[in-house]
């Protein structure tokens, strides 16, 4: 882990201009990546690059970095704020030792080659000079000039002088150029001399890079232009961001869903999908991939923030089809009554005196409806970037026929520029976790070109030295945050901050409007230091986002991390108890005095540093297995591949042709090659994993070979031809773990499947095709669905609805008059895949919907195949005699999932794939330190998004094998050995192997525990007969601390009486 | 004449039941103020002492809160707290603290209501029985630590 000190301004140009050092390596390859664009995809990409060793130079053309998904309110499918999980991403991007933040800036000039690029940079001269603005605000209360804020969508006004957003990074008041008159109030009254008034001023800086990631994001679809929907006219009529703006309990309306037109609170909402995307001109007909979501989110959490209001969602096909999704989607339905209609509307027209829209549309039972509602929000679409065509002539790329960047199947981040790679939207529309496995993929790509460079920019840190508390009394400071409104709307924070400050060991309170902005941090920096405070406690949100923030930031200031307590003032205060103001500001102060009861007790504890095998294990020998296993060899480190069966490629072996033509079977023959081909590449087939003990950094692999089949071409240094080993075990020490077990066709019990030839499964079909064993057909009929979306299994496979496309156009392009019928519940093409599904329906193959309450039924009589399926457009059922019948069956998890899952000690999910650690930004990683997952063992996917998580997961892990040394937990149990009576409970009850009893050097027979397999839950102390075992951070005593502090606010009643303390 | 304002004090989990709780916050599911949070790492660390500790320095009602049975981040720490607790019933019962006042629960991170729920319930519940008054099981003799 890099450490830093928060004392650090954040990014701008403030830090050594140009950059002398960039070539230490005469002719080699820069050890540095700029990557365009800080949205979330931008600064995944940094992080990890940085975390691997490189210096990163971040271009952001705004005055922030943070992109779309810092106005997000809410994320689907978990309901997880967005600004909570994003804000400690920004803070540790503006924090990094190796990434430069240059903010205002755009790429002008690229020159060179993969390795040696230069890159030139322009970058607005900020009025406001970050490195010297505290984010006071007074400069924004004296400006004159109102105009609309951009970041609320335009629903509120800001002054000409604005702060972003209140997380922004870097923390910068800054000027808007357009609006300011250059009244110079703000200049007059900065404290801080920060403003810089004059003429706008711009500056060139020349980067020196080894690759470049783009990263630029999207554009939102401004539906303006549509005169059907009267946006822009009908002020009821909104967009799904500027709803996103209002559900946000900072936005302009703070959390209210309000009307534009009279700010009343609306009773019956529509949502419009597919607004800018899949109709209108070829090259707006690409499915914009989250909007269905993105809707139903809003629906939803839109009817929590609005006691009595309804939603109703028309859609044209609803795309839940991410992993969780179309759970959620159910649970909207079922749980919250958002009502779902399958219609298009074409047009709205306004009641000028209500203001109410009017909507015609078509009822299931083919009924004419007209129904008003007060408020409508178009689901508007993705766009690519505005500065698209120019990026991709500065940075000689070509884009696709839709003005994305140009990519290809098997190289999903690759531009069509050596060296140059690609992230997030700008590849294809995409929601929050695709787009962060792909930038940590690009994130791949871009270092595994300049390997030989890693680590020759990376600034050396000297973190402070640790400052020793060693019989110094308890002296703690607290900082309360107000959390803008978020807290200090509820919870009276003064007086919180008053009854603390009166606590015996308490040297300093103080309350912070956000304790987690970047000014804040440093304040607790210089208290520390001012006040020779020992102990901090930091009152605000939940310590599951924001205790490592924290931690780092006391580190920086010279105390031990573990010197640190939260108290959780929002998430489980004020945001619990809304209409209790005077109780919850009495429950805040309790919280803060048990935290502080808790630190008096706090003690500092240290990680060991233990040595890392800097090598990879690769489970799986699938398309994600293959192609993690070669990325990470291409990052220099040496990886072991181990597939069960004799055969590598795994499912892909059984995909004979893509949607767009490329040679799968050639890609997987060049993949097998290069992967055999290579020194650093073990690869054991026909083995299975037996056992894996050990823990990050330090795993040991039981590997049982079968014999037949295996080979061992690489086997570390030798080079092939290597005699393969003996069947029997083999035990494998390395770092990390990349599973990529990939998945598995459902066998479906129904159809007559298994009973009638001519009955298959869509990947039969492609064989039998391939293989030119069909019977003769003329009508066939596809079904979708089979065994997803089920009570049984409850996702959707997602890549089904395109699989069957595929073969449908296979069969209308070689069969034109063949008869395809395809019946679907919904079709979830999304993306540019959209433009097959149009083609498909152009070239007439048959579309029916069927609900899922009335799936098609498929009988044989008299050596026919009948199928009766109900059409809702003809309202009656139909009969179709079918000479073939495919089936789109479900994804499922690799056999023997659940059994590796416990040999990993990771869990799964309720659907049987492998559970990561955050749905959000940990896609790839498990909770479990350097184990991390891809491909179909996440969940369904396309082969693309494979090998994107594939490289991504080995970005992930690069960010530990990068390192020399790993640090274990500090916060474990430990044995009094005096007190033990070696009982052994401890021993049994630890799922981790941590105790052992045994004869120790010390000549006596009792537990100890191992501190590096050791989590530090601490069940063994609960299991110990004789008290000998101390959970560390959590002793009994701080505990019971906690507790006396717990009453401290109930004082009536003898009960009671006596019982506050202090401890000491 | 205020009601009666129970003391909870909840032992929760890392890892479900405190997110659990952190969700009924983000979601803004309202409860009643009368509950404490005590982190701990895993629900199996809740060893009886230190839930007696809770009673005997006046709680009227203590909450355990780990992951469901399959979830738990420690593989089996919840499964360990469930026996442990089902002791610590009998031990109540001997000692006299009512059933309700003790409470043990699965709640998982994504069950921001089901935690709003159990607070609620628990504060009702306790409310009915009135106050917890340590010093008869001091009397029982019950306080052992």
């Amino acid at each position: 882990m890099t450490q830093d000190s928060a004392a650090e301004p954040a990014g701008g140009m403030g830090q050594a201009p140009g950059n002398a050092a960039a070539s230490p390596v005469p002719g080699g390859k820069v050890g540095a990546v700029v990557v365009v664009g800080g949205g979330v995809a931008g600064i995944q990409a940094s992080l990890d690059i940085a975390d691997s060793g490189f210096k990163v130079y971040m271009v952001e053309k705004t005055p922030s970095i943070g992109g779309v998904m810092a106005q997000l309110d809410k994320t689907f499918p978990t309901n997880d704020c967005a600004m909570c999980i994003l804000a400690p991403k920004l803070v540790e991007t503006g924090r990094h030792p190796d990434i430069e933040i240059i903010a205002g800036a755009e790429v002008e000039k690229v020159e060179g080659e993969a390795g040696n690029f230069r890159v030139t940079v322009r970058k607005r001269v900020a009025s406001i000079d970050p490195r010297k603005c505290t984010a006071c605000g007074r400069c924004s209360e004296v400006c004159p000039i109102e105009t609309t804020s951009s970041f609320d969508e335009g629903l509120c006004e800001r002054k000409a002088v604005y702060l972003p957003f209140p997380q922004a990074i870097p923390l910068s008041y800054t000027v808007d150029r357009k609006s300011c008159v250059g009244c110079g109030r703000c200049a007059a009254v900065c404290p801080a001399n920060a403003v810089l008034f004059g003429p706008e001023e711009t500056e060139v800086r020349t980067l020196e890079a080894g690759s470049i990631v783009l990263a630029p994001g999207f554009e939102k679809f401004d539906p303006t232009g549509l005169k059907e929907f009267g946006y822009g006219t009908y002020p009821n009529v909104i967009t799904s961001i500027e709803l996103e703006r209002m559900l946000n309990a900072s936005g302009p309306t703070k959390g209210h869903v309000l009307r534009p037109s009279d700010g009343r609170v609306p009773r019956k909402a529509a949502f419009i999908q597919c607004v800018g995307s899949r109709v209108g001109k070829q090259k707006e007909r690409y499915c914009s991939a989250v909007c269905c979501m993105l809707s139903v989110k809003e629906a939803l959490i839109a009817q929590e923030h609005t006691p009595g209001l309804r939603t109703t969602i028309f859609f044209m096909d609803l795309r839940a089809f991410g992993k969780d999704f179309d759970e959620y989607y159910k649970r909207a339905e079922s749980e919250y009554g958002v009502r779902f209609v399958m219609w298009r509307p074409s047009h709205l027209s306004e009641d000028p005196a209500t203001g109410n829209l009017r909507m015609v549309y078509e009822t299931r039972d083919g009924k004419l409806a007209r129904e008003d509602f007060d408020l409508v929000i178009l689901a508007a679409g993705i766009r690519p970037p505005a500065e698209a065509r120019r990026l991709a002539q500065v940075m000689g790329i070509e884009l696709n026929s839709y003005g994305f960047c140009r990519t290809g199947l098997f190289g999903p981040t690759e531009t069509t520029r050596k060296g140059v790679y690609v992230a997030g939207a700008f590849a294809v529309p995409q929601d929050v976790p695709d787009s962060v496995a792909q930038s940590s993929a690009a994130a791949a790509k871009a270092t595994a070109g300049i390997s030989e460079s890693r680590g020759t920019l990376k600034v050396k840190l000297d973190r402070p030295a640790e400052r020793d508390i060693g019989g110094e009394q308890p002296r703690i400071g607290v900082f309360v945050c107000r959390c803008g409104i978020n807290i200090a709307g509820t919870v009276d924070v003064s007086a919180v901050v008053e009854a603390i400050r009166n606590e015996p060991d308490v040297a300093y309170a103080e309350e912070n409007v956000y304790t987690c902005a970047q000014d804040s941090l440093r304040k607790i920096q210089d208290k520390i230091k001012e006040h020779r405070l020992n102990r901090v406690i930091v009152a605000s949100c939940t310590p599951r986002t924001h205790a490592p923030l924290f931690q780092k930031t006391i580190q920086g200031a010279g105390l031990n991390a573990y010197l640190f307590d939260m108290a959780n003032l929002r998430e489980q205060c004020s945001w619990v108890h809304m209409r209790e103001k005077d109780a919850a500001t009495e429950k805040a102060k309790v919280l803060v005095r048990m935290a502080v009861a808790k630190a008096r007790l706090l003690e500092p504890l240290h990680r060991q540093r233990i040595g890392i095998n800097r090598s990879a294990l690769v489970i799986g020998g699938g398309i994600s297995g293959m192609t993690a296993a070669l990325e990470m060899a291409a990052q220099g480190f040496p990886v072991t591949l181990v597939e069960r069966e004799t055969r590598l490629g795994g499912l892909g072996n059984r995909i004979h042709h893509t949607l767009e033509g490329e040679d799968l079977q050639g890609h997987l023959k060049n993949l097998e090659e290069r992967l055999l081909a290579d020194k650093r590449i073990t690869v054991l087939t026909g083995a299975e994993i037996r056992s894996i003990d050990g823990f990050v950094g330090n795993f040991k692999t039981v590997v049982e070979i079968r014999g037949a089949g295996c080979r061992v071409p690489g086997a570390g240094t030798e080079g092939p031809g290597t005699p393969h080993p003996a069947p029997g075990t083999l035990t494998i020490e390395h770092g990390v773990i990349i599973v990529a077990t990939g998945g598995r066709e459902y066998v479906p019990d129904g159809y007559l499947y298994g009973k009638d030839p001519r009955v298959m499964t869509q990947l039969q079909f492609e064989e039998q095709y391939a293989a030119g064993t069909l019977p003769p057909y003329k009508t066939v009929v596809m079904v979708q669905c089979v065994g997803s979306r089920s009570p049984q299994r409850t996702y959707c496979s997602r890549v089904c609805c395109t699989e069957t496309v595929k073969n449908a156009l296979l069969v209308k392009t070689e069969h034109p008059d063949a008869q395809v019928f395809i019946l679907y519940r919904d079709m979830r093409t999304y993306g540019f895949r959209e433009e097959r599904f149009r083609e498909a329906r152009d070239l007439g193959v048959n579309f029916i919907r069927y609900e899922d309450d009335e799936p098609p039924v498929l009988d044989e009589k008299g050596g026919k195949l009948v199928l009766t399926v109900r059409d809702p457009v003809l309202d009656r059922k139909v009969r179709i005699h079918p000479d073939l019948v495919t089936l789109a069956v479900a994804t499922l998890p690799a056999a023997g999932t659940p059994e590796l899952a416990q040999l990993l000690k990771v869990p799964l999910n309720r659907n049987g794939f492998f559970l990561e650690a955050h749905s959000k930004l940990r896609p790839l990683d498990f909770s479990t330190e350097g184990i991390f997952f891809c491909g179909l063992a996440h969940s369904p996917k396309f082969l693309e998004e494979c090998i994107y998580q594939a490289q991504g997961a080995v970005a992930r892990a690069c960010t530990l094998l990068a390192q020399e040394a790993l640090e274990t937990e500090a916060a474990v149990s430990v044995v009094d050995e005096a007190r033990c009576r070696a009982c052994g409970r401890c021993e049994e009850g630890c799922d981790f192997k941590a105790p052992l009893v045994k004869v120790w050097e010390d000549g006596r027979l009792h537990a100890r525990i191992n501190p590096a397999l050791c989590k530090g839950c601490g069940k063994c102390a609960n299991r110990c007969c004789s008290g000998a075992i101390t959970v560390k951070h959590f002793t009994g005593r701080q505990i019971e601390k906690m507790v006396e502090a717990a009453l401290s606010d109930f004082c009536a009643g003898p009960a009671n009486g006596g019982v506050r303390q202090d401890g000491g | 004449m205020t009601e009666f304002q129970p003391k909870i004090l909840a032992y929760c989990c890392n890892w479900c039941a405190y997110a659990g709780a952190d969700l009924a916050g983000t979601s803004r599911i309202q409860y009643p103020p009368n509950v404490r949070i005590v982190k701990v790492m895993c629900s199996g660390r809740v060893d009886p002492a230190v839930v007696m500790a809770a009673f005997r320095r006046g709680m009227d009602g203590v909450l355990v809160a780990g992951c469901h049975p399959g979830d738990c981040h420690y593989i089996s720490g919840n499964e360990q707290a469930a026996v442990r607790m089902a002791f610590l019933r009998g031990f109540l019962d001997e000692v006299g603290i009512e059933r309700e006042r003790f409470r043990f629960e699965w709640i998982a991170g994504s069950e921001g209501g089901k935690f709003a729920r159990v607070i609620q319930d628990m504060v009702d519940n306790v409310r009915r029985l009135g106050p917890f008054r340590p010093e008869s099981l001091v009397a029982a003799g019950g306080g052992a630590r």
